[in-house]
């Protein structure tokens, strides 16, 4: 089937999707986009978290097909059309130490972009919260909760 | 594989008599799992997500009907004032990524016994519609509509509309034992709510029998022995009695997750608090 969806503000078109197939499979493999991470397919491990309709999403539980005429952000587009450079948010990742293999970063990324973006200061609680389905295998989460704490502080200008 | 997308509720229930041989998918938080691990292959996808009218709730009388498309995500932001219950059960479902998508209609089509929504819908009082092109809607309580492990009261050509859960009249709980605190399938779980009006108690077990059940033996119980009228504290023998009455109830198997005698003793001791806490609030908001 034929699939055309809006990705990072651009709209795309892909043929020959297998309706069973996931948007996660659909981003990497046939739109070029590997930032969302492929590890677990079953919703455990957030490595695949994207904005659907500005919502985030396990993309690897969301069928390709579900998505047509919608739209999709993934890590790539966070600085928006044409944006170069890191997003604050990823910017903060680097300066706080929270990316060791990197493999769940893009995910955690999102959420987290998503979480500063819905509450600008969170309590730590409220960012264990927004985190909790997402897993960093190099177990760094000392320094990912840094990161969003120093992107929220950047955030609000302090 | 075809990909069948109605646009609307009548084109759904038509495409469901028509293709038998479709699987219905909503969030897709147990369907996709099961497509990607082979464990799955349906001729066809029938998506229900552009289906508005599932996608919708509103007051029917006392009762929320909650379109069975409503995602967890949406029960905790707009109803857990009407469905505190139901609410509580929400945020303890997966992650925010599984709550934005995962709906109370998938947990009912999924059937498992492990099914958070489970427990206070049953406590609730909730009924389940259903309806398919051919027979029009029927209605049923959602004890009913649990058949045995994964199976459920649903035919072949029928959708699940919605489900119909009374505006809570008092306090609700529900308790979940699982490893962590996130992405958690229930241990055990169970459910209480307390009914002031009718001076009656609902319960739900989840995770602990073939299906979703109630404990009417408790229910019973302390719905003849609580002080409706004067609202004195909970004796400390009644809640106790409460707790084994539920875990009693409940006929729980030994599996990875946990043992049957663990299950039997964590259900006691959650129906114990879970009453506490409940009536508790009663008192303070008396
Ligand atoms: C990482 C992860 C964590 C999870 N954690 C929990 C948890 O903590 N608690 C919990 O209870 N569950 C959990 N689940 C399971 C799942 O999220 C729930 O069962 C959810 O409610 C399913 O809803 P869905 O909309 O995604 O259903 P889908 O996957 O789309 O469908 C589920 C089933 O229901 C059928 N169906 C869906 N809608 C209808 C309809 N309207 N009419 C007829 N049939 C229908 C489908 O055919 C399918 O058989 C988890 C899943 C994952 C992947
Ligand atoms: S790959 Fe989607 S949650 Fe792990
Ligand atoms: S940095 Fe390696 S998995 Fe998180």
């Amino acid at each position: 089937m034929r699939v055309t969806v809006t990705v990072n503000g651009t709209e795309r078109t892909a043929d020959d999707v297998w309706p069973g197939e996931s948007l996660l499979y659909l981003l990497r493999e046939r739109l070029g986009l590997p930032g969302a991470k492929n590890a677990c397919e079953q919703g455990e491990c957030g490595s695949c978290t994207v904005y659907l309709d500005g919502e985030v999403v396990c993309s690897c539980l969301v069928a390709a097909g579900q998505v047509a005429g919608r739209e999709v952000t993934t890590v790539e587009g966070l600085t928006g059309a044409g944006g170069a450079g890191l997003h604050p948010v990823q910017q903060a990742f680097v300066d706080a130490g929270a990316v060791q293999c990197g493999f769940c970063t893009p995910g955690l990324v999102v959420a987290a972009h998503d979480l500063l973006a819905r509450v600008p200061e969170p309590a730590d609680p409220e960012i264990r919260e927004a985190l909790a389905g997402n897993l960093c295998r190099c177990t760094g989460y000392e320094k990912i909760l840094d990161a969003v704490r120093l992107a929220a502080r950047r955030q609000a200008g302090r | 594989m075809d990909f069948l997308q109605p646009a609307t509720w009548s084109e759904a229930l038509a495409l469901r008599a028509e293709r038998p041989d479709a699987l219905p998918l909503a969030g897709g938080t147990d369907v996709m799992v099961d497509l990607t691990f082979d464990r799955r292959r349906p001729a066809a996808l029938l998506d229900l997500t552009r289906v508005p009218d599932l996608q919708e709730w509103a007051l029917e009388g006392d009762r929320v009907r909650l379109g069975a498309g409503v995602p967890y995500a949406r029960v905790l932001t707009e109803l857990a004032g009407r469905l505190p219950g139901l609410a509580i059960a929400a945020r303890t479902v997966g992650s925010p990524q599984i709550r934005t998508r995962g709906t109370v209609g998938g947990n009912l089509g999924s059937a498992s016994p492990a099914g958070d929504a489970h427990p206070p819908l049953l406590a609730a009082g909730a009924e389940v519609e259903l309806a398919s092109a051919a027979r029009g809607t029927r209605r049923l309580p959602v004890a009913d509509f649990f058949t045995g492990p994964k199976r459920s009261a649903l035919a072949a050509d029928e959708l699940i509309a919605a489900v119909l859960v009374p505006v809570a009249a008092g306090p609700q709980q529900f308790c979940k034992v699982g490893t962590r605190n996130a992405m958690v399938i229930a241990v055990t779980s169970v459910a209480v709510a307390l009914h002031p009006d009718r001076r009656a108690v609902g319960t739900g077990i989840g995770s602990a029998a073939p299906t979703p059940r109630r404990a009417p033996k408790a229910e019973q119980l302390v719905a003849e022995e609580l002080d409706w009228a004067g609202r004195t504290a909970l004796d400390d023998g009644l809640a106790a009695e409460f707790g084994h009455r539920v875990a009693a109830a409940a006929a729980p198997i030994d599996d990875v997750r946990g043992s049957a005698a663990y299950r039997r003793h964590a259900l006691a001791v959650m129906a114990r608090r879970a009453l506490t806490w409940a009536w508790d609030d009663l008192r303070r908001a008396a």
